[in-house]
């Protein structure tokens, strides 16, 4: 049995009765890395010598202290704003980015219960992908067989959960890229309702979409670091002003009696949804029903029209985020320019990849005169529809379930040459964005062939992840997926 | 069905301040214009009156007063630019 096994509790516990230091913790996750992530690939930058440091310092401290996170040693996606450790969102332009100026608000709660930051996570560049393969550094690789992807854009933070590196991460979802990832990897991953969480410091890529949330090992786990980030903070002005629960006591408040909705669509063969994984669903549903829950089936008819509204809008919202990146004030200069505007542009095009620079473009199109009605308009009026759509459903129902992605894992190459086809990918995780609402992936299964997770989602309505952690737990409990763990060598 | 062309392509990298080789400009008009045909799928629905949503949540103006406060030092500030002089960031001649 490996330190990784345990649960955020049980550590408490050891570290409590001296069974374990924190330092023990931090030297595990670091011998982890050495032992696989020259497969895994899931970091960027490492936090080896400052960690160690916090390490000894707390463990002067434990005795005054029994915070579940007191001590845990975790991992962060590098478009969370981390001070004086280097961020790049897996971009070249911000390779030179050693210094940042300031801690992400999620970071500043995170800190305050003594977190250990590990070191900063892989992704697609600027979070615009779905494999990570659109990282500038390298491909991060899926723990449970590494010719496959780990899903993205939050891979590196979905992979080193499932590869014992770290406790648990931070990703962020602006369309399924903290819940795609966590299917592919067997983890469970959860996007908070729009504005839980503060998103000062995150880097953003679609302001009105984005959300940072957990990626953990077991359901009560992730309610523990939610507790921690979640609640209102002034430094971000869309940031919810609501009453923060305490997540943990909704564990174990069991389904029965509970009304859930499948969504026709998203059991749907036209939606690309693979019998495998409609299979596994199927059976995750006849769990539900097994502890007392009602299933019904309901439509989400805007269902289909979802991806097309969402690239229109996400990438109309990063091509003005992402004007900020002008190497003038911090990022990669270029050494090639004689004006001011060849600054500009020779910076952005040599820092830049091809994925970034494709949604740059198409939202300068989408909010470009005489084009702004026609797509950019219309898409926010197809958001309203979609939203709607569950606005409907939630008024007879407590939660929706359904597939976080139409397929397990696939092989590193097989998409990355057809943006269309990648994009397709997000159909089950892009309405819940659109719509505001919290969503989880929790693993409820494994491929027949290779024995990749299959990933169950969970969503509620807005401001209702106790509704969501309630349904997991019981559903987790009731089975044994989250205990498996991918066969990689390594420290025990 | 709306086709975009390479001179659009190139005006759009314009307003976009992206630098783009002529490769790229065929490849990015074959790309853009299948994506824009792949979002004309939502032309099917009517939305004649549906307000257009920019933001899930109902939130107001959130405004706050403006008071002075440490932030960051000047010279930190500066610290992460590749060039600067005199307290300033510097750059190649504007005018």
């Amino acid at each position: 049995m490996s330190v990784f096994d345990y649960t955020l509790e049980e550590l408490q516990q050891k570290l409590h009765n001296k069974e374990l230091t924190v330092t023990d913790l931090v030297q595990a996750s670091y011998d982890q890395i050495d032992a696989v992530d020259d497969q895994v690939k899931a970091f960027i930058t490492l936090n080896k010598e400052a960690a160690l440091k916090q390490a000894a310092q707390l463990d002067q401290e434990i005795d005054q202290n029994n915070h579940p996170l007191f001590g845990i040693p975790a991992g962060i996606k590098d478009n969370i704003v981390t001070k004086g450790l280097r961020t790049t969102c897996a971009s070249q332009l911000l390779s030179n980015f050693d210094n940042p100026l300031y801690d992400a608000t999620v970071m500043e709660r995170l800190n305050k219960k003594n977190v250990i930051t590990i070191g900063k996570l892989n992704m697609d560049e600027f979070a615009m992908g779905s494999t990570t393969e659109n990282s500038s550094y390298f491909d991060t690789r899926n723990p449970w067989n590494t010719d496959y992807v780990p899903g993205g854009s939050s891979g590196g933070s979905a992979a080193s959960v499932a590869a014992g590196e770290v406790f648990f991460s931070l990703g962020s979802d602006t369309g399924g890229s903290i819940r795609q990832p966590a299917s592919f990897c067997g983890v469970v991953g959860l996007k908070p309702t729009y504005g839980l969480v503060s998103r000062f410091g995150l880097v953003a890529f679609a302001s009105s979409l984005d959300q940072i949330g957990p990626l953990t090992r077991t359901v009560e786990d992730n309610a523990y670091v939610l507790n921690v980030i979640a609640g209102h903070d002034k430094m971000d002005s869309t940031s919810a002003n609501v009453d923060v629960p305490n997540y943990h006591d909704a564990l174990k408040k069991g389904v029965e009696g509970l009304k859930i909705a499948v969504p026709r669509e998203y059991l749907s063969s036209q939606e690309g949804i693979q019998p495998e994984v409609r299979e596994k669903v199927e059976a995750a549903i006849e769990v539900f029903k097994s502890l007392g829950a009602t299933v019904e089936e309901v439509s989400l008819p805007h269902s289909k029209y979802a991806v097309a509204a969402y690239y229109l809008l996400a990438s109309s919202e990063a091509s003005a985020n992402l004007a900020r990146f002008d190497g003038i004030r911090y990022g990669k200069r270029t050494d090639h320019a004689e004006n001011m505007i060849d600054v500009f542009k020779n910076t952005r095009s040599e820092g830049f990849g091809d994925e970034v620079k494709r949604r740059i473009m198409l939202g300068t199109f989408a909010l470009s005169s005489g084009y702004y009605d026609a797509y950019y308009k219309k898409a926010q009026q197809v958001r309203t529809l979609i939203k709607q759509d569950f606005d409907k459903v939630f008024e007879n129902y407590d939660i929706i379930v359904g597939p976080t992605s139409p397929t397990p894992a696939y092989k590193v190459g097989e998409k990355i040459d057809d943006p269309l086809l990648m994009y397709a990918d997000d159909v089950l995780t892009i309405p819940v964005n659109l719509a505001g609402v919290p969503g989880m992936s929790l693993p409820c299964g494994f491929s027949d062939d290779e024995g990749l997770p299959i990933g169950l989602q969970i969503i509620a309505k807005h401001f209702d992840e106790q509704m969501i952690y309630r349904a997991a737990y019981a559903y987790e409990q009731a089975t044994e997926h989250h205990k498996k763990r991918p066969v990689m060598g390594g420290a025990k | 069905m709306t086709d975009i062309s390479k001179d659009q392509v190139r005006h759009v990298a314009h307003l976009a301040r992206l630098a783009i080789t002529d490769d790229e400009v065929d490849t990015m008009t074959k790309q853009l214009g299948d994506i824009i045909h792949y979002a004309e799928l939502l032309n099917e629905l009517d939305t004649t009156g549906v307000e257009p949503t920019t933001h899930v949540l109902d939130l107001k103006n959130v405004m706050r007063k403006d008071e002075p406060r440490k932030w960051i030092d000047r010279e930190d500030a500066l610290n992460n630019a590749t060039d600067h002089q005199n307290n300033q960031f510097k750059v190649p001649t504007i005018l």
